[in-house]
């Protein structure tokens, strides 16, 4: 950089357009390099967004953040345009602005570069999308989960089923055999699942269409009736993260709270066939109990 | 050649001894475009102004996490009818009713619209259907409570019981038919009663505007009726077209709504569009830049809109993403071309800031902030991380606030002076822009990050614990700010009916024909008309020495080129000087 601003002044306008050449190819340079090392990063500003605790969801977030970027660049010249028409132009005098309208080189670039710049985003957004709806052939956990109004079941395999309505947890498993903590993120029946692995869920309602929403996932979808999703989600550390019911389904939405319990697999595991006995003990009562009322 | 003569004496005579009915008998008999129109702004500006306060009401509760100072049922129910009396009621008919109904005719030359009964059935519908649904508010159970979308299996018997459900599909119903009514008269009067020399390539933008909208009123409207239909059969006649109980299919009723949505997105945008383009060319003293690539992108946006209906539906995991994404995120290019067509137009001009156009640089910035994030919706992945939270709520007010309150409110101060041959007040005017541009930015900036944080939409409370609060009183603060600029618009046209300031026939050295006409229009509007050379006639009349200079910017009609001869017709008989196109 400092060689470009110590080029020698040679005559007149050709050392200008020389110097602004090479700033400009400078500039270039330093951008081609420093490109990859911040994308690279996890440095980027998220913009409020989450970066995303789950393998999919991050994916989503380097999406984000570059729609972003470009966003932001096409704010700041359509804006600065229109700003600069409004300062610039105002009037000034009674003279009669020159009357012309058409440029056709003018018109097809901003044709051009707006289909160039979504086609990018559009190439951006397969590949994300792909990522985030693959489903894997081999899932460590399949969970059922069905929603209701206004709570929600899960079914784990082994005759488990947690279910909750509302507010109102039932299942208090937090971090480290801990009780959930903070409140207001253990809202709601708990979804745990094994953090690190990849857990398949199957998603559907029983009556109207409810919204599956985990703000730190960078994930929703719809439980509908009719309707059953599929999907993974690759918790990628140890945690406990606030959800919610998206979709208006009626008097209680406001309050359809869940959460996702992301357990080290040792102990989601534990806690799985802690359940598990537990279910087939009940059902071992139950059955006893219905086989002494056949015989009574 | 085009010879245009006066209009015979006697008919002058004829109007000023018009012997009709007055008072509420006119009100209730006429005919008259005109007279139609303004019943349609009025009433459309009545349920604006309700569908605000509830908007107000809503964001009192928001101010507090937790608050008691609506129950669930009343939150539900008033953001159900907010958005319902914004869309159906306001933003389409004070358009497509309202002022197209006043205006297109006059641009186009035209006595009337085409089918001068069938329009006034359209507003009476049009008025019926607006009772019928908020007479929601007075039966047993409150008004409807499903969102303006009326989700299937939510909005079926079962989980919607009641009549306001009921009231609230009649109400849609009706308003579609005069819609429908409203967009065939539309039509037939820019093909067929445009006065000669009007051809469709010297159209005003806001009368080609409002031709697409009207085409897209006939695709979109039907199916929405059709929808309504069956969901009123599902909730009385047994049939279960929505429901899985009879094998019905509840994500049929998504594919039906928003086939109708999308489009009507484009419906509620398209005239404002239009109103823009022309207010922006007139207080720029310049010829719009790019007219024949704004009428293609108008097309383009129309012809688009209708194949992507389904990225309202990303995450039910049953559309195609990739159709759906690609349609939705191309709509950005002929979006683009707009925004640039309008700095074009602004580029070397002599701006004036008046009110109208101080909305038109108001609209800009909203429609620029609202469309960028609509792009980043449009991204199946984007839209995973952000639906039905804030961030869409912030996205659709942009838009919406952009082109139906930002343009729709430069509409109705531009036309002003012509409605009722007065002036407005201009520094209430102003005051109520930047009244209005604060609170508009404070309400939803901050919701931007509440969806980002992870705030769903249509909730009642939040927990108080997660940091939402002083965002949400940021937004309830620009709400009321929204509603105090009100304020001044209420005050400026009691004042200036109260003291009118005579307006003349064309304070702003306007372009298009409805300029010609007196302020306010004659009965059947025009006593003359001036030749029809370009888009611009009037200002061809007024400045024959400052004609466009058309392509390449070769100045074949520019300053002293002699083309002065216009200045001779102010009888109406124009020497014919060739042509532009």
């Amino acid at each position: 950089m400092a060689s470009v601003v110590a080029v020698s002044p040679r005559d007149g306008e050709s050392s200008s357009t020389v110097a602004s050449r090479r700033r400009r190819r400078a500039i270039g340079l330093a951008a081609a390099t420093a490109l990859p090392v911040i994308l690279g990063g996890c440095q980027l500003p998220t913009f409020y967004g989450y970066r995303g605790s789950t393998k999919q969801g991050h994916d989503e977030s380097l999406l984000w953040i570059g729609t972003m970027l470009a966003a932001i660049f096409v704010l700041v010249v359509v804006g600065g345009l229109i700003v600069w028409s409004v300062i610039r132009y105002r009037k000034r005098s009674d003279e009669m602005p020159r009357q012309f309208q058409y440029h056709l080189g003018i018109e097809i670039t901003y044709i051009v570069i707006p289909v160039v710049m979504v086609l990018t985003l559009f190439g951006f957004t397969v590949y994300t999308e792909n990522q985030v709806d693959a489903v894997s052939p081999t899932p460590a956990l399949k969970v059922h989960v069905t929603a209701f109004q206004w709570g929600w079941r899960y079914q784990y395999p082994g005759q488990v089923d947690v279910t909750g309505v509302t507010t109102e947890d039932p299942d208090p498993v937090g971090l480290n055999g801990a009780p959930c903590a903070p409140a207001v993120d253990c809202l709601g029946p708990g979804l745990v699942v094994p953090a690190g692995e990849t857990t398949r869920i199957t998603l559907d309602s029983q009556d109207v269409i409810h919204g599956f929403y985990v703000p730190q996932f960078n994930f929703s979808r719809y439980a509908q009736p009719g309707v059953t999703n599929v999907f993974d989600l690759t918790v990628e550390h140890a945690g406990i993260y606030r959800a919610q019911c998206t979709q208006l389904c009626g008097l209680y939405h406001s309050l359809m709270f869940f959460h996702v319990v992301a357990l080290p697999p040792n102990q989601f595991r534990a806690w799985l066939s802690s359940q598990q006995s537990l279910a087939k003990a009940a059902s071992t009562v139950s059955a006893s109990n219905s086989s002494t009322k056949a015989a009574a | 050649m085009t010879v245009l003569a006066d209009r015979p004496v006697t008919h002058e005579h004829e109007h000023e001894h018009h012997e009709g009915p007055t008072g509420l008998l006119k009100w209730l008999t006429s005919t008259d475009h005109k007279l139609i129109g303004m019943n349609y702004m009025v009433t459309s500006l009545i349920m604006f102004f309700l569908a605000g306060i509830m908007a107000l009401l809503l964001r009192t509760q928001l101010s507090s996490p937790s608050s008691s100072f609506l129950s669930f049922q009343q939150y539900n129910a008033l953001f159900t009818m907010h958005g319902s009396l914004m869309l159906y009621l306001f933003a389409g008919p004070f358009a497509f009713g309202g002022l197209a109904n006043y205006i297109l005719p006059l641009q186009v030359g035209a006595p009337d619209m085409a089918f001068p009964r069938l329009n006034a059935l359209s507003y009476w519908l049009y008025l019926g259907g607006s009772i019928t649904m908020l007479l929601g508010f007075l039966v047993a159970g409150g008004a409807a409570a499903y969102g303006w979308v009326a989700y299937a299996p939510l909005s079926l018997v079962q989980y919607s019981p009641g009549s306001a459900p009921d009231l609230w599909i009649l109400g849609i119903a009706l308003t579609g038919f005069s819609a429908i009514f409203t967009a065939v008269n539309l039509v037939t009067t820019t093909f067929y009663l445009r006065a000669p020399g009007m051809t469709m390539f010297r159209l005003p933008i806001f009368t080609w505007n409002m031709l697409v909208t009207a085409i897209l009123i006939l695709i979109a409207f039907p199916i929405l009726t059709a929808a309504m239909v069956l969901l009123f059969a599902d909730r009385h006649f047994g049939t279960h077209i929505y429901s899985t109980a009879g094998g019905g299919v509840p994500v049929l009723y998504q594919n039906l709504f928003w086939f109708f949505g999308h489009p009507e997105v484009y419906i509620l945008a398209l005239p404002y569009f239009g109103i823009v383009t022309d207010v922006i060319p007139v207080f720029s003293k310049k010829p719009l830049f790019g007219y024949k690539g704004m009428v293609f992108a108008t097309m383009a946006i129309a012809a688009l809109s209708t194949g992507v209906w389904a990225h309202h539906m990303f995450t039910t995991g049953v559309v195609l993403l990739p159709f759906f994404s690609l349609l939705s995120l191309l709509i950005a290019v002929p979006t683009g071309i707009k925004f640039f067509n309008w700095i074009g137009t602004m580029w070397r001009g002599q701006l004036t800031f008046t009110t109208p156009m101080l909305f038109c640089i108001g609209f800009l910035f909203a429609f620029l902030m609202g469309g960028l994030t609509g792009v980043m919706l449009a991204s199946p992945p984007i839209d995973f991380a952000t639906h039905d939270t804030y961030f869409v709520v912030a996205h659709f007010h942009q838009v919406l606030f952009g082109t139906a309150v930002y343009a729709g409110f430069a509409g109705l101060y531009y036309w002003y002076p012509k409605f009722f041959g007065r002036m407005y007040r201009e520094w209430m005017g102003k005051t109520h822009f930047w009244l209005l541009t604060i609170g508009f930015w404070a309400t939803f900036i901050p919701q931007y990050i509440l969806g980002l944080w992870g705030m769903p939409r249509r909730v009642a409370s939040y927990p108080a614990n997660l940091g939402w609060q002083a965002l949400n009183v940021v937004s309830t603060i620009g709400a009321y700010v929204i509603g105090i600029s009100f304020v001044f618009l209420l005050v400026n046209l009691w004042v200036s009916w109260r003291k009118p300031i005579p307006a003349g026939d064309n304070p702003w050295d306007a372009h298009t024909l409805e300029w010609f006409a007196a302020s306010p229009p004659v009965h059947h509007n025009f006593e003359r008309l001036p030749p029809i050379r370009s888009e611009r006639p009037v200002w061809d009349y007024n400045h024959p020495d400052a004609r466009t200079i058309t392509h390449g910017g070769a100045a074949s009609n520019g300053h002293g080129n002699g083309h002065g001869q216009l200045a001779g017709t102010a009888t109406g008989v124009g020497a014919d000087t060739g042509d532009k196109e």
